[in-house]
């Protein structure tokens, strides 16, 4: 399979998004498969933004761990990912503000330097963000890309400025492709383009569009990050759609409002991120309590507290499962792909109105913003729709309605305001069959004990309606990773690694967290000869409710808190030093000094300045090995100074300017 | 206009008896409430009752109506999605001053700069009954309570004032001592399209010994009496807002006419959401999905 992954870096609000965007959407047209990655900052202006657009003649499962063009928006990006760059691979950058230093790059790779000024010249005067769209064009030539199919994406791109702005982004584009056919040789890509027209889609857009599908009234939200591009795409298509969008004054009021709607009877949504979720959680038991359907989206990012806010994680699952005081039932489900999230969104709504109960969809940063191209016929209008028993006469023969009728199921039939013959109050404290309070004057334990058996009895149901999860690959393996939600591709992708390499993997999927098959589970890991937990998070939160479900502690784990999602490497690399039995370390890797060198550069000295040389050093006095790192100056190279970084604590001991 | 058939008390007749301490102001809001609703004609199952929690938050326990007891300061929030959800139904929120100026204050301001069509009506006796008499948003300063031993160090707030300031549309105070006045006035509010609020004096003779049937009494007077006072006055209304002490006005403050939320809402102009079909059309779905191409 032919494929190749282009990086584009810059500061925020250099338009990276839009020259990624308009490749993105190129290639698709062609017929090629796309999975993008935007690991970006909370900042309008600035930072660090670093663009993966990962191309490929069939489907690829996550953003990729390589590099093989690099487009260099500002000199920062030229220095730290030009070294990153594959042999047989090319840099792109503006020469007439850049300088590529040749100790850099390695053997085998084309600097591709364009004289932006001189090429946006017969176009008058042009926005900085042109030189975006010459390096877009020169790219498109060294990469093998048809020029006419990305001038129409930005012609349908920029319809909306009119003919001019077309016309002078796809000149520009094309003095970019020209340049580069008169100067350079082409990298070699010979692509088979089937022009089959794939959906390029982002989690949050899916869970969006599901939500549509599904026949959603009512959404509410706060904004944050990374939920709010669930509120944008609502808010934008609210009233084509038919749906209230409803931006409110805190979390507090998106759910309650929400569970209003719910419990009047249509269907509501309600989205947020972790530090949103806290504030819901009280109502999250309320939800179950009067026994109204809501579905909430919890799409995670780097926690706790307000923690790091553009960044994705998988922390909150303990929040999630701890949502709310006390025993209620809720289903929690983990969409594991792009296409899964439109699905998933449905299978929510279905269950929340049948079982009437809350149901939490648990996304993250990199499952919900990354966009993919998706199968043209994955997505579908045409979805079973299942409300559930809802009561909508009440002829007087039949005695009192009874809203929490205690049945086998656990579910009681139920009636919406507007009834007649149906009357009853929903009432979060506890109460009986009716709906009159238990709780003070008419406490009755065994009423109590029945009314809670009824609510937790519908868990039963909803289990026996959520397929169990199956093992991909082989029966027998050498291990078995166990993911959840998001890492579904990328553990798909690793797996595939691994038997590359002669290793037999397994891999098992979990996207129903709760309730949980924990039959079906245990049955699986305990054939597995080994099992590896793999999770975004620090403390192994779902390896606990492994074992808290299913009594199976796994043999080790790979877990990743750095807040960029999983690499298909870093997981074999991993694995491979599990089954081999060598220690796997905490210690800061070189490329890793070398960021909290950037890091230090940037916060404490001056921009001028970047990482050289690195070594290790055993014995220094500060009782942990240390990377002592050069700092030079970027124009001349000269040396500045050196950087002491502890290996193990990560501390930044000493700057030693030369004096 | 629809002839309305007035409705007796009776039919609203709730399952249960309210469980307040003889004496509590909140049987007279009770029954203004269900006054109201049957001098306007309102069938029991149009109408929803929906409140936090606090004494005064039983409230829908106790009358024949759909009711939602939520959670504590979140009732306005829960009203907001019903009324959003089906426009059609009577929506009014019953609930304490701890509720609604405490804990729920923030949704309540919200509420009120969105004018949807809601009717709260605020049960304030200045303490915390429920939880058995702490000091609450409106509790006078000075006044010793459970939690103030030493007298309440905090300015109450002013419900009237502030809901002038936040964009009420329809701005009342009663008292359970004048039950009738009373349901004149929330009648008013539900009657009223838009955000009505009815802050009502509703004594709790358990916790507070200020504020007693005849400390209100001897002070209030009613508005509609006051031949100056022009409820269609926002600053007229904001300083009668301020009258405090030995006099006291209750009655209506202000009303005016403003578009409503729903009214801006563009989803609901072919009915109530809950009445429209679920699902989409392919033509609709095509259209949507060309966009992700
Ligand atoms: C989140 C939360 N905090 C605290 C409580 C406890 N609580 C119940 S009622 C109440 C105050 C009630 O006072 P008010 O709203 O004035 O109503 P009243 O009982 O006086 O009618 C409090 C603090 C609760 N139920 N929920
Ligand atoms: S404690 Fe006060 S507010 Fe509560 S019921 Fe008794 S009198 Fe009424």
């Amino acid at each position: 399979m032919r494929e190749i992954t282009i990086g584009i870096g810059g500061a925020a609000g250099d338009g990276l998004d839009k020259t990624g965007d308009t490749l993105a959407k190129t290639a698709a047209r062609l017929g090629l498969y796309v999975s993008a990655y935007n690991s970006y900052q909370s900042v309008i202006r600035g930072g660090h933004i670093w663009l993966r657009v990962r191309l490929a003649e069939e489907k690829v499962y996550s953003q990729g761990d390589h590099l093989n063009v690099l487009i260099a928006l500002n000199q920062d990006s030229i220095e730290r990912h030009a070294p990153e760059v594959e042999p047989g691979g090319a840099i792109i950058y503006n020469s007439d503000k850049l300088h590529l230093d040749p100790s850099l790059i390695g053997d085998n790779i084309l600097p591709a330097p364009m004289p932006v000024a001189a090429l946006t010249k017969p176009f008058g005067k042009v926005q900085p963000v042109m030189q975006n769209t010459v390096a877009l064009g020169a790219l498109l030539y060294l990469i093998g890309l048809d020029f006419e199919t990305a001038a129409n994406v930005l012609a349908d791109t920029f319809r909306h400025k009119g003919q001019a702005v077309i016309d002078q982004n796809v000149g520009i584009a094309r003095a970019g492709y020209d340049y580069a056919r008169e100067h350079f040789v082409p990298l070699g890509y010979q692509w088979t383009f089937t022009h089959v027209r794939r959906p390029f889609i982002t989690g949050n857009e899916a869970f969006s569009f599901g939500a549509v599908v599904a026949g959603c009234r009512f959404y509410s939200a706060y904004p944050m990050t990374p939920a709010s591009s669930i509120l944008h795409w609502l808010a934008a298509h609210a009233e084509q759609c038919g749906i209230v969008v409803k931006q409110c004054e805190d979390e507090l009021a998106v759910i309650n409002m929400a569970i209003g709607a719910g419990y009047a009877g249509v269907r509501a949504m309600c989205g947020t991120s972790g530090g949103g979720f806290a504030l819901m959680t009280e109502a999250v038991g309320q939800a179950g309590m009067i026994e109204a359907p809501v579905v909430i989206i919890e799409v995670q990012r780097g926690g706790p507290s307000t923690g790091v806010p553009t960044k994705t994680e998988q922390g909150d699952l303990n929040q999630v499962f701890g949502a709310s005081q006390g025993d209620y039932p809720r289903v929690i489900i983990a969409p594991t792909d792009t296409t899964d999230c439109f699905y998933s969104v449905i299978e929510a709504f279905n269950l929340a109105e049948k079982y009437q109960l809350p149901v939490i969809l648990i996304s993250d940063l990199y499952l919900s913003e990354h966009p993919e191209t998706i199968e043209p016929d994955a997505l579908t209008h045409a979805v079973a729709i299942e409300r559930g028993e809802i009561v909508t006469e009440w002829p007087a023969g039949n005695g009192r309605y009874k809203r929490y009728a205690f049945t086998r199921s656990g579910v009681s039939p139920r009636a919406l305001p507007g009834t007649e013959g149906t009357l009853h109050t929903a009432a979060t404290d506890d109460h009986d069959e009716y709906g009159i309070l238990i709780s003070d004057v008419y406490t009755s334990p065994p009423v109590r004990r029945k009314i809670h058996e009824k609510r937790m009895r519908k868990l039963e149901a909803v289990l026996r309606d959520l397929p169990p999860p199956t093992l991909e690959g082989p029966e027998e393996a050498d291990v078995t990773l166990i993911g959840w939600g998001s890492t579904k591709g990328v553990i798909r992708e690793a797996v595939r690694r691994l038997e590359a390499d002669g290793i037999r993997a397994n891999h098992l999927q979990i996207k129903y967290l709760f309730p949980f098959h924990a039959r079906e589970v245990s049955e699986i890991l305990r054939r597995s000869r080994k099992t590896i937990c793999i999770e975004g998070n620090y403390s192994g939160q779902f390896a606990r409710h492994l074992r808290a479900e299913t009594g199976i502690s796994v043999d080790d784990h790979i877990r990743k808190y750095d807040c960029e999602p999983f690499e298909p490497r870093y997981i074999v690399e991993q694995v491979k030093a599990i089954l081999e039995g060598r220690p796997r370390t905490l210690e800061l890797s070189r490329e890793e000094a070398r960021e909290v060198a950037y890091h230090y550069i940037r916060t404490q000295l001056t921009e001028d300045l970047r990482p050289g040389q690195i070594q290790r050093l055993d014995a220094n006095g500060f009782d942990e090995p240390v990377w002592e790192i050069e700092i030079i100056t970027r124009q001349s190279g000269e040396r500045r100074g050196h950087l002491l970084i502890g290996a193990e604590t990560g501390s930044t001991y000493l700057w030693q300017p030369v004096s | 206009m629809a002839t309305v058939i007035e409705l007796p008390i009776e039919v609203y007749q709730g399952p249960v008896d309210p469980d307040w301490c003889p004496g509590c102001g909140d049987f007279g809001v009770l029954k203004a409430l269900k006054l109201a609703a049957g001098r306007l004609g309102i069938q029991p199952k149009d109408l929803v009752v929906v409140s936090g929690i606090g004494c005064s938050s039983n409230l829908p326990g106790f009358i024949h109506a759909y009711g939602v007891h939520s959670l504590h300061g979140r009732a306005v929030a829960v009203a907001e999605g019903i009324k959003l959800a089906n426009h059609d139904l009577h929506v009014v929120v019953t609930g304490g001053d701890g509720d609604g100026y405490g804990i729920g204050i923030g949704h309540f301001i919200h509420a009120m700069r969105r004018n949807i069509d809601i009717t709260y009506i605020v049960m304030n006796n200045q303490i915390y009954g429920l939880t058995t008499g702490q000091a609450s948003p409106t509790t006078m300063k000075e006044v010793r309570t459970k939690s103030t031993p030493r007298g309440n160090a905090e300015l109450p707030i002013n419900p009237i004032a502030l809901a002038l300031v936040s964009g009420a549309t329809y701005v009342a105070r009663g008292f359970s001592g004048e039950p009738d006045h009373l349901a004149s006035l929330i009648a008013g509010g539900i009657a009223h399209r838009g955000f009505a609020l009815v802050d009502v004096f509703s004594p709790c003779v358990t916790y507070n010994k200020v504020n007693t049937y005849p400390w209100f009494k001897q002070r209030v007077y009613k508005l509609e009496e006051d031949a100056t006072h022009d409820p269609s006055n926002p600053l007229a209304a904001l300083e009668k807002a301020f009258e405090w002490g030995d006099r006291i006005p209750i009655g209506l403050f202000y009303r005016d006419t403003q578009p409503t939320y729903e009214d801006s809402e563009p989803a609901l102009k072919n009915g109530p959401l809950v009445r429209q079909p679920l699902g989409v059309s392919k033509e609709l779905f095509d259209r949507l999905l060309e966009e992700f191409l």
